[in-house]
């Protein structure tokens, strides 16, 4: 059954060949047969990037805990391989036993970003499995994806036989034990549509097919299930207490180098900051916090046994996390000398924040990462990313006077409201750092990164016409201009193309898939690779295949307006969301309901859970959502005054460990 | 204290880099628990030193690697478990098959080892134009190539660095592919090493490798040229001698 044979005379013509071979510690060689359903958990982007990939990894193990299930791994071959792979006739295979795709009974796809979505066709097809869901056999295994982008899986609603929403650790056990049946029946002929009915009882799963989508014009007039035990609506599945899933409890560890090379241990899930813009923080509410003796027990345990020097403490907003503190400070002296560092990925703009970050990083403090998202505080309540000039400043003064000299700052453009003022705000808070930065070093260095926003489903803005290519480009521009006598600040963006190809994708509906397949066909994949991206063949293809670019990314929705996903549920109620929408157009902010009350958003309302979290009293530091007078935000003056330099923790003679934040 | 262990790597794992193998090899030193010294500074690495890198693909016997360990932590430490230890955590195709002490003055693997020897196995083509390629290679008295370095033209003789070279007949392939012809070739590594890739497009007519494993890495004794020793028995003997 292993295709190695074959492959290894392939991978000396091939670039990086070691992403091919498996041999991860913590890799599985499960046994496969009768009564066993055989799960193969691909990542369609490269073995660098998939690898990390934390739900694929817990979903892995807990498969293969199962007596009836067997969980392999796949990733996107490079296009060296795959034309190899196309010439040679080899399928696309599994990394633990290089199993041709096409024999298990399950291929499902973790889908994090729009872009993948033609490298998903290029795995079915590299598989040999038909790119139409209604065009494959009994025999053949079934498409199932997972992950954020597939709360509005309308797009690829031809290509996927099933949609998993939300949390994977309960609801794979329950798919599993309907394709065991199935298995065990034989598969006989037609039995793919009722078992694909089976699976669209399951809460969580949305299948498709099992959906009938009618049209009013260019709008959708209703999404109704084809059959009366398939549900009108399909609920996402949350995991009400992390405590109870301890995964992963045997990360991969590869041999050769990927992304985020380091042990992850994931502290919280869901966040309740209320960003009006981010998806994330939207559809994995409520906050679930993982209690800090687990989180410790896993970071030792996890260090122990993959021999890691790092370890990442995850989630949307570590530093919020109760007790955070005190779980780094116990790290640290747990691992005694043996030069563990902590990495927050995700740091809270403030100066506490920054403290915890300075405990951390002894040495090597290069840079550090904030994201403000927006230049002016209006902007920043629109946005409800509550975080005042002083905020910013303290963080960056602080992080300046204990040693760092290189800040990156975050920000979006193309925001509902922005005017020309808010973006060149973008400007002047970069100029301000720059020059609060001077007072410890001479040569201090900003750099300012600007994302163009991509309006996304379930969330505040999911109404909002995007800013078109055109408009993104000039306020670039602005800023281009405005920055380019400043010393100390680098600009970068984001190519306004590749944030117009993602908005097609991310509030499209079902008449998008023909898009897909088209950009597809013209070898379009790696569209996430800047090297790969294809703008002219995208706009083709929505020409090709009668889609209107303004219609689908530009334009407005109104409250009346069937989005495609009305038929899926984040748990958070419409009428809230268009509630948030006009308090975001009114400019009003709204505090964290992890520590004021809840606003019944639904997401703990709706499912009976509720926040698990330890501490009742929001953080020390910073403003946002802490409950502080929002009204004196944009008011706090900086004052570039000499000020005593801060007492230099610096000096330890043997630095003891080094950390990644930023 | 320093330590040079001998470990080999086989199958699906000679597809890893030369760097990917250090990188195994600092997780796997801090997993078997071994005391091992880390550099001072702002990034604090581990004192290990690899011998000659192994290209990517290639198989091998006989690879090196020198540890310092810290002296104040090595009470308890059995040298005779350690390849066991080491081997336990390594993936699977990597195994140290052994270690010794070695004294801090020993030359190190870059500097001691001089020439190499290769099992070659070369990719579909009959045994009389192997034979026929080798036993003139052998019998001239240069192989100039020239090659690129530096954006320059350079030329190179290479048969100086053609300390041996065998036909070892055809052995039996896998699956259906026949039987391949097998080399075995000792290259110098000095002044700059051989590569098995330069050697068979050299030859005439070219030939192109298959399969790669390095048999043994060869240290030589100062006094005598033509006495040669493994770089453990090299290090081994010279404690010996300085003890
Ligand atoms: S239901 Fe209430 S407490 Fe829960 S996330 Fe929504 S607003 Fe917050």
């Amino acid at each position: 059954m292993s295709l190695w044979p074959r492959l290894e005379n392939l991978l000396p013509q091939v670039q990086k060949p070691a992403r091919y071979i498996g041999c991860e510690q913590g890799a599985q060689a499960p046994t496969h047969g009768a009564g066993i359903v055989s799960w193969l958990l691909t990542y369609p982007d490269t073995y660098e990037i998939g690898l990390p990939n934390q739900g694929l990894q817990i979903l892995y193990e807990i498969l293969n805990e199962r007596d009836d299930a067997a969980a392999e791994r796949a990733y996107s071959p490079w296009t060296d391989l795959e034309a190899l792979l196309r010439r040679e006739k080899i399928p696309l295979f599994s990394v633990d036993t290089h199993r041709p795709a096409g024999v298990f009974d399950v291929i499902a796809f973790n889908l994090s970003a729009e872009l993948t979505y033609t490298n998903l066709l290029n795995c079915i097809d590299l598989a040999g499995v038909p790119i139409h869901s209604t065009a494959r056999a009994d025999s053949e295994p079934l498409i199932g994806v997972g992950g954020h982008c597939t709360y509005n899986p309308e797009p690829i609603a031809d290509f996927v036989d099933f949609v998993v929403l939300g949390d994977g650790e309960e609801v794979v056990g329950e798919i599993t034990e309907i394709v065991r049946e199935w298995k065990d029946t034989g598969r006989f002929d037609g039995s793919r549509r009722s078992v694909l009915r089976e699976l669209a009882k399951v809460a969580g799963v949305y299948v498709p097919s099992m959906y009938q989508v009618a049209y009013d014009g260019a709008f959708i007039a209703e999404v109704t299930p084809r059959f009366a035990d398939v549900p009108a609506t399909v609920e996402k599945r949350t995991v009400a207490d992390l405590a109870d899933w301890p995964y992963p409890k045997q990360q991969l560890v590869p041999l050769t180098e990927v992304v985020h090379d380091r042990l992850s241990v994931e502290v919280f899930r869901g966040c309740t900051r209320g960003c009006r813009f981010c998806q994330a923080g939207m559809i994995t509410r409520p906050v679930r916090e993982r209690p800090a003796e687990q989180v410790r027990t896993m970071i030792s345990d996890g260090l122990a046994r993959t021999g890691y020097d790092e370890v990442a403490l995850t989630s949307l907003s570590t530093a919020d996390f109760s007790g955070i503190r005190q779980v780094i400070g116990e790290t640290i002296s747990d691992a005694g000398c043996d030069q563990v560092s902590v990495a927050l990925p995700s740091l809270r703009v403030d100066a506490f924040t920054v403290g915890i970050a300075a405990e951390i990083q002894r040495a090597r403090r290069t840079g550090l990462t904030f994201a403000p998202e927006a230049g002016s505080w209006r902007m920043r309540q629109v946005i409800n990313k509550l975080i005042r000039e002083e905020d910013l400043y303290g963080a960056v003064e602080s992080a300046y006077s204990q040693g760092w000299r290189r800040m990156k700052l975050y920000f979006l453009t193309g925001l509902p409201t922005e005017t020309d003022e808010d973006t060149l705000g973008i400007a002047e808070l970069a100029r301000n750092c720059v020059a609060l930065g001077r007072r410890h070093h001479s040569s201090p260095s900003v750099t300012v990164s600007v994302g163009g926003f991509v309006p996304k489903p379930f969330t505040p803005f999911q109404w909002f016409g995007q800013n078109t290519v055109v408009e993104l480009s000039r306020k670039i521009g602005l800023l281009r201009d405005d920055l380019r006598q400043n010393k100390g600040v680098q600009l970068k963006w984001h190519d306004p193309k590749a944030t117009l190809a993602e908005g097609i994708t991310s509030r499209g509906d079902r008449r998008l898939g023909p898009v897909i397949e088209y950009v597809w066909r013209k070898g379009g994949t790696f569209q996430e690779w800047s090297e790969h991206f294809n703008y002219d063949l995208w706009l083709e293809a929505m020409a090709a295949s009668g889609c209107d670019v303004d219609w689908y990314v530009h334009r407005h929705r109104t409250d009346d307006e069937v989005l495609p996903w009305d038929h899926l549920s984040a748990g958070l109620h419409k009428d809230f969301l268009w509630q948030d929408w006009r308090d975001s157009l009114n400019e009003l902010g709204l505090e964290d309901c992890r520590w004021t009350p809840c606003y019944d958003c639904g997401a703990c309302t709706g499912y009976g859970i509720e926040h698990v979290v330890a501490s009742t009293s929001p953080p020390a530091g910073g403003s946002q959502g802490t409950g502080v007078d929002l009204s004196q935000g944009g008011a706090v003056p900086v004052v570039l005054g000499k000020r005593p330099r801060a007492e230099s923790n610096g000096d330890d003679p043997q630095p003891r460990r080094l950390v990644g934040v930023g | 204290m320093r330590i040079r262990i001998r470990f080999s790597k086989h199958g699906k794992v000679r597809f890893t880099s030369h760097r990917d193998v250090a990188r195994i090899f600092q997780r796997v030193l801090r997993r078997a628990g071994l005391p091992v010294a880390y550099s001072q500074g702002f990034s604090p690495r581990p004192k290990i030193a690899f011998g000659l890198a192994l290209s990517t693909g290639h198989e091998s016997e006989a690879e090196y690697l020198d540890i310092d360990l810290d002296p104040e932590r090595t009470d308890g430490l059995e040298m005779g478990d350690l390849p066991a230890r080491l081997s336990n955590e390594l993936p699977e195709g990597m195994a140290v098959t052994a270690a010794v002490v070695i004294d801090r003055r020993t030359a190190s693997l870059q500097q001691a080892v001089t020439s190499c020897t290769w099992q070659i196995d070369v990719v579909d083509t009959d045994a009389n134009t192997v034979a026929g390629a080798v036993a003139r290679a052998l019998a001239a008295e240069t192989l100039v190539v020239t090659r690129e370095r530096k954006g320059r033209e350079v030329t190179d003789d290479l048969r100086p660095g053609v300390l041996s070279l065998d036909v070892e007949g055809p052995v039996e392939a896998e699956e259906d592919e026949g039987s391949r012809v097998r080399l075995v070739a000792e290259l110098a590594t000095k002044p700059r090493a051989l590569r098995v890739s330069e050697l068979l497009g050299a030859l005439d007519p070219p030939l192109i490798e298959h399969r790669v494993l390095r048999l043994h890495q060869w240290t030589t004794n100062e006094t005598d040229a033509r006495q040669r020793s493994n770089p453990l028995n090299a290090a081994a003997s010279a404690l010996v001698g300085a003890t």
